[in-house]
């Protein structure tokens, strides 16, 4: 089932993408580039899983795999999980090339056990929040499209480029619920402290992650009524 | 659980909005029968596999397959039936062999047993010189036969078959009926749709005929056969095409159905056969066309299914072309 993963759709948006604004970023301010890692690491970990998610998904319900899957003794929760733990791990697999080469690159120091700990709940609210997206529409398209406005809104919003703290006030508030907001938050925790920031920002996305997948899973049921 | 009846439906019914795509059917199908449901395009053929094979929640009525309620234990009952959707929707990137291999896991049959099963599968159905064969690089026939394949690494007790035969040329059709009545033959107990009238009566041992979501009539080949018997057939053939002949003929003889068969060719199905003939001599007089033909035959399972639904077998397999 990995060949889906190279799919045109997944290697530009899920891969091609994040590298693009890493080497962009790091063009424009190569000295403060360090700063940017765990903005840039958490939103590879959003495109990575998202692009992921229009792919099995909406690749897998045009050609009706996906309704074979259902013909097996599997139930509709058991097929969305799948998929949801499908993308997080190319998520994982592309979120920790970059980790690895930029921290390897810029000689930084991180804690594993933090970073893991916030990475994987993100990985998973992700790729929830992609299949949740990409249940509601039919074409892979249409899914990175409508994939493409949180993505975007949490760029800006969520601390990657910008710190949150440094926005205004009412934005500050629409950050609080992001989840790429805790993500950025909690690697940044992972690198530089206090951990117990690491705790709290992993646990919020877990919470996101359950809020997705449950309507997500509905969604997808109601498919098959 | 009562597994002598392998299907009973009491009333089931699936509505889409306003349209009634099955309207409260009730058929049962015995252990190791073929049952056969023939009924043209948008009958609700495949509507009723999907809510008997768990895809689609019925709006009302009752559904046991296997003694399982379709409703409460859908999944229970899928470890024993395989399904043949209308599309063959194997995975493309797949080889043909690791497809089975994949719907083998799927259904949780162990690696040893999955591997031997996938061989002979496809030794089965005459696959394996193409096993390592990309699954989009397969021919439409060997396609879908690779999908009853694989509907079969579980060894199921119930098959489904949507439409096995749609688009085949006649001998794929030919070598694929084969293999479905070799599963048949092997205590298989088959539900397949079609709209191919010549299909079902080969195939089935018996046949429910569907048209806009009712079950109009059930009943083994012969007994459906006996719907047409004593009435009289008459086919007629001219020198040339003679559309308006139909209408002609409809017109002038009251209590006869009358098909095209194709431009000059015509079936006079009941009605009194010597009226019949004064008005197949009268036309050919009148528009000087020549009558090649004019025979009297025996009702054939096309001039029963004519009988009991009104529609022409012919306009039905016309519309088979999608
Ligand atoms: N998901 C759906 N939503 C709305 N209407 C549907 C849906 N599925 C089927 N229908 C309608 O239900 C009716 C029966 O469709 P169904 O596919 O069961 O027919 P069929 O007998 O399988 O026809 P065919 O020979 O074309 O495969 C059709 O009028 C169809 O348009
Ligand atoms: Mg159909």
């Amino acid at each position: 089932m990995r060949t889906y993963y190279l799919k045109p759709p997944a290697v530009s948006w899920g891969i091609v993408f994040p590298i693009t604004w890493i080497l962009a970023f790091y063009l424009r301010s190569p000295r403060d580039f360090a700063e940017l890692v765990p903005g840039l690491i958490a939103m590879t970990a959003l495109f990575s899983t998202t692009a992921a998610e229009a792919v099995v998904i909406n690749f897998e319900l045009r050609l009706g795999s996906l309704e074979r899957l259902l013909l097996a003794p599997i139930g509709v929760p058991a097929v969305f999980l799948g998929k949801v733990l499908g993308g997080a791990l190319f998520g994982l697999i592309m979120t920790a090339a970059v980790a690895l080469g930029s921290i390897l690159a810029l000689g930084l120091s991180v804690n594993v056990v933090y970073l893991l700990m916030v990475l994987i709940p993100a990985l998973l609210a992700f790729s929830s929040l992609g299949a949740l997206l990409c249940v509601m529409v039919r074409e892979v398209f249409e899914a990175q499209t409508l994939l493409n406005l949180p993505r975007f809104l949490m760029i800006f919003l969520s601390g990657v480029v910008y710190p949150v703290s440094a926005m205004p006030r009412a934005l500050q508030a629409l950050a609080k619920v992001l989840p790429l907001t805790y993500a950025v938050d909690g690697l940044r925790a992972a690198f530089w402290g206090p951990g117990a920031a690491a705790y709290v920002d992993a646990l919020v996305l877990l919470g996101f992650a359950l809020a997705f997948v449950v309507p997500g899973m509905r969604l997808l049921a109601r498919r098959f009524e | 659980m009562n597994v002598d009846r392998v299907i009973q439906v009491e009333g089931l019914t699936k509505a889409y909005g306003e349209l009634l795509a099955v309207a409260a059917i009730s058929f049962e199908v015995q252990e190791g029968e073929l049952f056969g449901f023939l009924g043209p395009n948008g009958a609700g053929k495949t509507t009723t596999i999907r809510m008997l094979t768990g895809l689609a929640r019925p709006t009302s009525g009752t559904a046991r397959v296997l003694g399982l309620d379709i409703r409460a234990q859908a999944a229970q009952a899928k470890r024993h039936i395989g399904v043949v959707p209308e599309q063959s929707n194997l995975y493309d990137e797949l080889s043909a062999r690791d497809n089975l291999l994949f719907m083998g896991k799927l259904f949780g049959v162990p690696r040893g047993e999955r591997r031997r099963r996938a061989e002979g599968l496809l030794r089965m159905f005459r696959l394996e010189d193409r096993k390592n064969s990309h699954f989009a690089a397969l021919s439409r026939g060997m396609k879908r036969a690779l999908t009853i394949a694989a509907a079969m690494v579980h060894h199921p007790k119930l098959l489904f078959l949507d439409e096995p035969t749609l688009g085949l040329d006649v001998a794929a059709a030919r070598s694929l009926r084969a293999l479905i009545a070799g599963l048949h033959d092997q205590g298989v107990t088959v539900f397949l749709t079609t709209h191919y009238l010549e299909e079902a009566g080969l195939l089935c041992d018996r046949i429910a005929i569907l048209v806009s979501g009712k079950v109009v009539r059930t009943g083994t080949p012969a007994e459906l056969k006996r719907a047409a018997e004593g009435e009289s057939v008459i086919e007629v053939r001219f020198g040339k095409p003679v559309p308006e002949a139909r209408d002609v003929f409809t017109s002038r003889l009251p209590g006869a159905q009358v098909v095209a068969m194709n431009g000059h060719e015509l079936r006079i199905l009941g009605g009194d056969p010597a009226q019949a003939y004064r008005v197949v001599f009268a036309f050919s007089e009148e528009k000087e066309v020549a009558i090649e033909a004019v025979n009297t035959v025996k009702p054939s399972l096309e001039d029963a299914f004519l009988k009991i639904t009104d529609l022409s077998p012919v306009a039905m397999t016309q519309e088979k072309g999608k």
